[in-house]
């Protein structure tokens, strides 16, 4: 690394460590601290380390990226305007970099019902105690420990949810992250705490002002579903093109509840997501699901975890991914079946759709399995469009470009269906279909 | 089945007997430059080779032990106490007349010299460093066909054998093909002359007598042009309290249109490290079949491998593994596709008892702007007991639009439901699980020649005994 660069940015530069000046509780201070130095002590990745097989961890240069400044009133305006999501919500929050811009709350109802959605910076106060028993609980597992321990020394704000036992919000919560001005940096978090038998569903959209900015983004999610409870994570990220984005979320399932996550990937340099779901409790069930339509140079690196911890669990893993041009998809996933853990079911499957020769997709798709009396498949395919449903397609008058486009909607429909939620369905389909329509 | 079928005897109580010896030729303990040149000056080595031999020991000494991905127990070997060459002297002997008696005695026991008779081409017996026994039936040999050790292959041979040696694993592929490039004693060396398909299989025996003896062979064999040929090897240990290292490098080149089927069973006593390095190169319409075995042994870490470097050339690897207690079996299968319409089939099936643990890796390279590639992998296991554990760790990279990969795998126990049904027919619970788990390899074992399956289904049967219930 440049000693000049670092020197430049040793005052606003994020390698310049947690930032004194912000008014937090002295307990997060401390593990601010703490965290920084574990960040400065943890080799950066290479290669050769299996977490990191295949992954292009040059990108990962953090020299030049920044801490942001305060935000202009103008800019809150434009991104007021340009934070449109789903038709409706149960509530909003929207942030960009990493200043809140917008919150609107839950209905009277549900805030009666003791549902509460806060920023990070006043739950860590107001709720200490669900905050500290929950906040980056489970240690990242899955290769990015110093960027976790990063993501905790430099984290200043984000989403606090918490669902009380029974309750359940009908329409989806959404959290806006923007990224603005260039080479910024935001390290957006997500706190989803569920008691039991309590349903929600979150949706998240990571979103660049400027579609050419460079950025970083290092974000964590701690999401909880209780007893029974019902969690839907939807994450819809469309970053700038120069944008390098990590982000790492971690799923506790507990007795009976279910877990459902799906992943868009459309936009970033390189967007590496970690998903890391443990199964407590005996009757828990976790859905991992994602859609990645990678173009041009952009890399796409996935790392998973099914984490069957108790008995009588299930997960269940989808990843496809369309691949053009220059395009890299690297996924990597494990089911770790624990001793005593029998009676689990699990699945995993990655498929791949090479559509350019110079497009190439890694695939690990790992078991360990240290109990009995379980059933574990996963499978890998990677191929191409297949001819026959090409021609047929042709024979009925579609030009070759939209008859690919339809294959390939098609093929990535399947994933985003499992949703059973058509407004996210229609909303996640029209960004692929924008992507698609930047290529002609 | 007929006990004259047994191919190579695979049953682990039949190997557990040494004799005492007087080795003539000792290197003694521990690993220096010292060792590599008592071993050189003793096999009176070509420069080149000496040099080869040095150089694999720099690389050995300078790579770290592969442990951030591979088992933590590979730091238990103590290089310093292990024997890396011993022998009698004497030389490899054409009739079993010649061999010494006490020798001689070891390999009657394991009843190779009668298998020779019945249905082998050729034989070559190693008693720990060194080839005792080496023949090939007279017919087979006035085809041209070459089979003697690896010492006098470089000796004899050196025009073919020099082209071929180290190329298709070079000295520095790992820590343990280094550690085979310095101090490499045995093996065979197989030349098959263009057109000639040699009918009935080459069979090496690999035995080792002496206690913490590490065996490092070095196997090269050359089929050329539109030639054919099977090889079996086969290996025994006695049980020992410490541990035995086994490490070899095997070669394999099929020139245009050849096949080369290479069978393994791998029987060694539970005190054994089976840390092996084995890869083919297939040239344009060649074919190379690895069937590997894994039932002995402490710690087996083998990825039989193939580069398909000609067009429309075929790798397959068909992999059994039988984890028993206190035993694990890291093994899989590498396919690097490097030309068009090239194609590998890896179908591996692992089965876990009591503590035992089965591990599959593997690798599957398709570059770019290559056409009409395909390969497909099934990797299926089976758990026994609840303490069995079982790992899959595939990698797989695709680039471009002309190919097709897949990858399945699933993990199992058996149903209890067909161990109630088998039972209520009249069979005992373990019989019903041998039954099961002979199922679940059968469709594989099939693809075996015929003495091999044979063998393997009764030594299944053996090692499931006493594993329920």
């Amino acid at each position: 690394m440049p000693s000049v660069t670092q020197e430049q940015n040793l005052k606003s530069g994020i390698l310049s460590g947690p930032d004194d000046s912000a008014e937090l509780p002295d307990w997060f201070r401390d593990q601010q601290r703490a965290a920084w130095e574990k960040f400065e002590s943890i080799p950066r990745p290479t290669r050769k380390d299996q977490s990191w097989r295949f992954s292009n961890v040059d990108l990962l240069d953090l020299s030049k990226f920044k801490r942001p400044a305060a935000l202009s009133e103008e800019d809150r305006k434009t991104i007021l305007k340009y934070s449109r999501g789903l038709e409706h919500s149960a509530a909003r929050m929207i942030f960009a970099n990493d200043q809140l811009v917008e919150r609107t709350i839950v209905s009277d109802d549900l805030k009666k019902r003791g549902v509460i959605f806060q920023p990070l910076e006043r739950a860590m106060i107001e709720h200490a105690d669900l905050f500290r028993k929950y906040f980056m609980s489970t240690e990242a597992k899955l290769g990015s420990a110093k960027f976790a321990a990063l993501h905790q020394a430099l984290v200043s704000n984000g989403t606090f949810l918490f669902v009380p036992r029974g309750v359940e919000i009908e329409q989806p919560i959404e959290i806006f992250h923007w990224l603005r001005h260039d080479n910024m940096s935001i390290f957006p978090h997500l706190l989803l705490v569920t008691d039991e038998l309590a349903k929600v569903t979150v949706i998240e959209h990571f979103r660049s002002c400027d579609r050419n900015s460079a950025g970083f983004a290092c974000g964590v999610n701690d999401l909880i579903a209780g007893p029974g409870a019902k969690v839907t994570y939807v994450c819809a990220q469309e970053w700038s093109r120069n944008t390098v984005a990590l982000q790492m979320n971690s799923t506790t399932a507990d007795h009976d509840a279910s877990a459902m996550s799906l992943n868009l990937n459309v936009g970033a340099r390189y967007a590496r997501f970690e998903g890391l779901s443990r199964l407590i409790g005996e009757g828990a069930r976790s859905d991992m699901l994602a859609v990645s339509v990678a173009t041009k140079e952009q890399e796409f690196d996935s790392r998973t975890l099914q984490d069957h911890i108790s008995p009588h669990t299930a997960s269940d893993l989808l990843y496809k991914n369309s691949l053009d041009d220059k395009a890299r998809c690297t996924f990597g996933g494990l089911i770790r079946v624990e001793p005593h853990a029998h009676f689990t079911d699990a699945y995993q499957k990655v498929r791949n759709l090479l559509l350019s020769d110079d497009s190439e997709a890694n695939s690990m798709p790992g078991l360990e399995i240290l109990a009995d009396n379980v059933r574990c498949t996963h499978g890998a395919t990677s191929g191409q469009i297949n001819e026959d449903e090409m021609f047929y397609l042709r024979s009925r008058g579609i030009p070759q470009k939209a008859a690919q486009r339809l294959i390939v909607a098609g093929f990535l429909n399947e994933v985003i269906q499992r949703l059973d939620q058509p407004a996210i369905a229609e909303h996640l389909n029209r960004l692929i279909e924008a992507k698609f329509a930047e290529r002609s | 089945m007929k006990p004259e079928a047994k191919a190579v005897d695979i049953d682990r109580n039949v190997g557990d007997f040494h004799y005492k010896m007087d080795y003539a030729k000792d290197a003694g303990r521990g690993l220096s430059e010292k060792t590599v040149h008592f071993i050189s000056d003793l096999k009176e080595d070509p420069d080149w080779v000496r040099e080869f031999r040095l150089r694999g020991l720099k690389t050995f000494l300078e790579k770290p032990l592969p442990t951030h991905w591979a088992s933590k127990d590979l730091e238990t070997i103590d290089f310093d106490k292990i024997r890396y060459y011993l022998a009698q002297g004497g030389g490899t002997k054409r009739t079993w007349e010649e061999v010494p008696e006490d020798i001689k005695r070891t390999f009657e026991r394991l009843g190779i010299p009668e298998q020779e008779r019945k249905f082998l081409a050729g034989v070559e017996a190693q008693f720990d460093s060194e080839a005792v026994y080496s023949n090939i039936k007279k017919a087979v040999g006035e085809q041209g066909v070459i089979f003697v050790g690896s010492t006098e292959g470089l000796k004899e041979h050196p025009e073919i054998f020099r082209k071929w040696f180290g190329k298709v694993i070079p000295i520095s592929d790992n820590k343990f093909s280094a550690l085979n490039a310095a101090v490499f004693s045995g093996g065979s060396f197989i030349y098959v002359p263009p057109g000639v398909k040699v009918k009935h299989p080459l069979q090496a025996y690999f035995r080792i007598n002496a206690e913490s003896f590490g065996q490092f062979e070095r196997t090269l064999i050359i089929a050329d042009e539109g030639s054919e040929v099977t090889y079996m090897e086969g290996c025994t240990a006695p049980k020992f309290e410490t541990a035995t290292l086994h490490s070899a490098v095997v070669e394999l080149v099929a020139l245009k249109g050849a096949k080369i089927q290479y069978i393994t069973v791998q029987n060694w006593s539970a005190n054994v490290f089976n840390l092996v390095t084995k890869r083919g190169l297939a040239h344009e319409d060649a074919e190379i079949k690895w069937i590997d075995c894994n039932i002995g042994s402490r710690l087996t870490m083998k990825y039989p491998g193939v580069v398909l470097k000609g067009r429309k050339a075929r790798g397959e690897v068909l992999s059994i593994a039988l984890a028993n207690n206190g035993q694990h079996q890291d093994t899989g299968a590498k396919m690097i596709h490097a030309a068009d319409e090239t194609t590998s089939n890896i179908i591996s099936k692992s089965i876990s008892i009591g503590t035992g643990r089965a591990t599959y890796r593997g690798l599957v390279h398709v570059p770019k702007h290559l056409k009409n590639c395909k390969n497909n992998t099934e990797c299926d296991a089976l758990l026994i007991n609840s303490t069995s554990r079982t790992d899959t760790y595939p990698a797989i990279t695709v680039r471009g639009t002309g190919n097709a990969v897949q990858h399945e795998a699933s993990v199992s126990q058996v149903s209890a439901e067909q161990i109630f049904y088998m039972q209520q027919r009249g069979l005992s619970e373990a019989q019903a699980m041998s039954l099961s788990v002979n199922g679940f390899v059968n469709d594989l074992v099939r693809q075996f020649p015929m003495e091999y399956s044979v063998e393997l289904k009764r030594l299944i049967e053996l090692e499931m005994e006493g594993s329920v219930g």
